[in-house]
């Protein structure tokens, strides 16, 4: 994975002392929060409910085991022992003090991690197939064009003040792993016809309280034109995006209002002037980077037999392992699901667990994915039974990848002071009521997805099951929502009718559960017999 | 504190800027202000009697102006480009980068504050109105010559 040259080094150490002079300044009384908000908005740090959080960056979902146990450290150290893994594929801490943060900047910077750009209105980290690097079915590894892509969005001046914030996602398979069509920005690198490396350009998708899908401007940008691109893009938005109204400045709003076709017509235009100005990246920089990227050194003649003799083990492997690119080697996905627990939240002892099986098993290489899990992208078919032992005995063995119980939710009205409802606990109940290993395997496929509030971040809009919280008449209400998906068969739920209380949802979700498994025909995942029979079925079911 | 904190040798134009419209209306006019809004490419064919070009941010949280001078630059606009209204000190430096050569905001500056600011970050990411080096071009000294 990529490494930090003495430039790299320079630029976050110089971030820690800028943002350590804001904190002092505030501290000191000579900032108000008000003045001292967008700075430390641009560095992650949000001031919630009950303390302040740190988001830090995790460029497209790639760790080492080094940084992993730096982050079981920060979480003993300054949080409450445990940290939690976002759809963003960053990591989250909610109990930290303000004048801590400078100090786990520097702590932070010593790993080569940072928390640039991972909140406020800037471009945020950017996100990619968590299988990168490994996945049986992608084209190239996505991950150089996202490192050179993280570099030269880093600071971009012109861009210091979007309209808001702006989400990139680079994916490198016809399936799409990391909901890349709900991003502002997102890029699948392909091939052409001459064997060119390119990107399909997919501008103005997004979800929030408006969601929109994004469309395709673009087949094929060739790969060394694409930061111009990506420029274009930007300053069409910055320049024509409104300004007047918080809620209506996401790009995807202003490619609704000016239409697809004029808003590629203008980012065309602008992209064949920046073009002129020569500020596209060159091949030599590129390989630089991409030489950080080359394969681990896969061993050949591996076996491919995997002994399931421990029934528990084989239940496991049918569900957590995914075909990996290099013979003998599958690619091991690590719930963070338990039921009765919090998705996406892992213990620093935990954290330090997988980090030694990282170490170990996995050529020294993590991933987290958007779905708030981990990956071990890199395991000989051999080793599969030990890490399945030592992944059992910290909890973290569950079997749901992509089952009903892999819920993702946002941390909700727990801990964010935007929310309007509290998603968690939704999540638990719903993921106790389908507990049952035998139920949760019979009903498949099933992505369930919650949101304390319109703003989206527990990707409702994208779930086969997608429920929004909000608040009625000051008590939390649920929305239901169905047909949703982030991945290649991408699509937006749309909401069954009138809400429910938490009880109300929990059991609506069952209703909705025990119609496809009525109706269903064989092979067909939740979302496949919601296509296609229609809403009004469900809506039966679900409100009798 | 000083009102204006300029980073150019030349004389200050001394005439007060019009509006994008007047100015574009007159033939004699060498200051404009630039609202938000405005579309400074409209300045294209008037390029060479401009001497100051005051670009307004009503809050600091529009960044519509720094394209507005990113865009003057690369048409190549050589002459003043001040930044006026709500100008923060944490953003000067990202300023300069896109052709400001003098702040002028609602509130001064403090002089020490703003050259804190601008030697805050020993390197660049990537070109800019500015002739700063991108740290992949010093990666790669060898493509300095061609």
């Amino acid at each position: 994975m990529y490494k930090y040259d003495q430039y790299d080094d320079a630029m976050v150490r110089a971030r820690v002392e800028d943002f350590r002079d804001q904190t002092r300044r505030r501290l000191e009384g000579k900032m108000t929060d008000d003045q001292f908000k967008p700075l430390r908005l641009k560095n992650g740090l949000y001031l919630q409910l009950h303390a302040y959080m740190l988001r830090i960056a995790i460029p497209y979902g790639t760790l080492n085991s080094t940084q992993l146990r730096k982050l079981a450290h920060i979480a003993r150290t300054y949080d409450r022992g445990y940290g939690h893994f976002t759809t963003r594929q960053n990591i989250q801490f909610h109990w930290i003090k303000l004048e801590d943060a400078p100090d786990i900047l520097g702590e932070l910077a010593d790993v080569e991690m940072h928390c640039i750009q991972t909140s406020g209105e800037s471009i945020r980290n950017i996100s990619a197939d968590h299988y990168a690097g490994a996945a049986a079915d992608e084209i190239m590894d996505p991950r150089p064009w996202a490192e050179t892509l993280r570099q030269m969005t880093t600071f971009m001046p012109e861009f210091s003040y979007l309209p808001r914030k702006f989400k990139i996602c680079v994916i490198a398979a016809e399936e799409d792993r990391a909901a890349m069509r709900w991003h502002d920005f997102g890029l699948r690198i392909v091939k052409n016809e001459a064997g060119e490396i390119g990107f399909e350009v997919y501008p103005g998708g997004g979800m929030g309280r408006t969601p929109f899908i994004a469309y395709k401007s673009s087949d094929f940008v060739p790969q060394h034109q694409i930061f111009s691109y990506l420029q274009a893009v930007l300053r069409v938005w910055n320049r024509h995006a409104r300004r007047d109204n918080i809620h209506k400045q996401r790009m995807k709003i202003l490619v609704h209002e000016l239409g697809e076709e004029e808003f590629t017509r203008q980012v065309e235009e602008e992209f064949r002037h920046i073009l002129t100005l020569g500020t596209d990246f060159p091949q030599a920089e590129y390989d630089r980077i991409a030489a950080y990227f080359t394969p681990p050194p896969f061993e050949t003649g591996l076996p491919e037999e995997i002994d399931r003799s421990d029934p528990d083990f084989a239940v496991w492997i049918d569900q957590q392992i995914a075909p990996h690119k290099a013979p003998g080697y599958a690619i091991v996905n690590v719930s963070l699901k338990p039921i009765g627990g919090i998705g996406g939240d892992i213990t620093a002892e935990q954290m330090e667990v997988v980090a030694d099986l990282a170490e170990r098993y996995s050529f020294d290489e993590l991933r987290v994915a958007h779905t708030q899990n981990l990956v071990l992208p890199h395991v000989r078919k051999a080793d599969l039974y030990a890490v399945w032992q030592q992944l059992r005995d910290a909890g973290l063995a569950d079997a749901n990848l992509d089952l009903v119980t892999d819920i993702i939710a946002c941390p909700g009205l727990d801990y964010c002071s935007l929310a309007n409802a509290r998603s968690l606990p939704v999540a638990a109940r719903i993921a106790e009521r389908f507990a049952d290993p035998a139920v949760q395997h019979d009903l498949g496929e099933l992505k369930i997805k919650i949101s304390g509030c319109i703003n989206a971040c527990g990707h409702h809009h994208a779930g086969h099951i997608g429920i929004l919280g909000v608040d009625r008449k000051g008590t939390e209400n649920y929305q239901l929502l169905l047909g949703g998906s982030g991945a290649e068969d991408v699509s937006q739920a749309k909401i069954t009718g009138p809400g429910f209380d938490e009880a109300g949802v929990v059991d609506a979700v069952e209703r909705a559960v025990n119609h496809y498994r009525t109706i269903r025909e064989p092979g067909e995942r939740f979302i496949d017999t919601y296509r296609r029979v229609g809403m009004e079925g469900f809506k039966e079911a679900i409100y009798g | 504190m000083a009102d204006v904190l300029r980073f150019r040798d030349d004389a200050a134009a001394d005439e007060p800027a019009v509006s994008l419209d007047a100015f574009l209306d007159q033939t004699n006019a060498v200051s404009v202000r630039i609202e938000a809004g405005d579309d400074v490419r409209r300045l294209a064919p008037v390029l060479d009697r401009l001497r100051l070009v005051e670009i307004d941010f009503p809050k600091f949280r529009d960044g519509r102006g720094f394209s507005s001078a990113s865009i003057l630059r690369e048409m190549g606009y050589t002459g003043e480009i001040k930044a006026t209204g709500d100008v923060l000190v944490d953003l000067i430096f990202f300023m300069r980068r896109c052709g400001f050569d003098s702040f002028a905001p609602n509130v001064p500056l403090d002089p020490a504050d703003a050259e804190a600011a601008l030697n805050r970050y020993p390197y660049v990411y990537q070109h800019a109105a500015d002739a700063e080096v991108p740290i992949w071009q010093l990666r790669h000294p060898e493509l300095a010559n061609g």
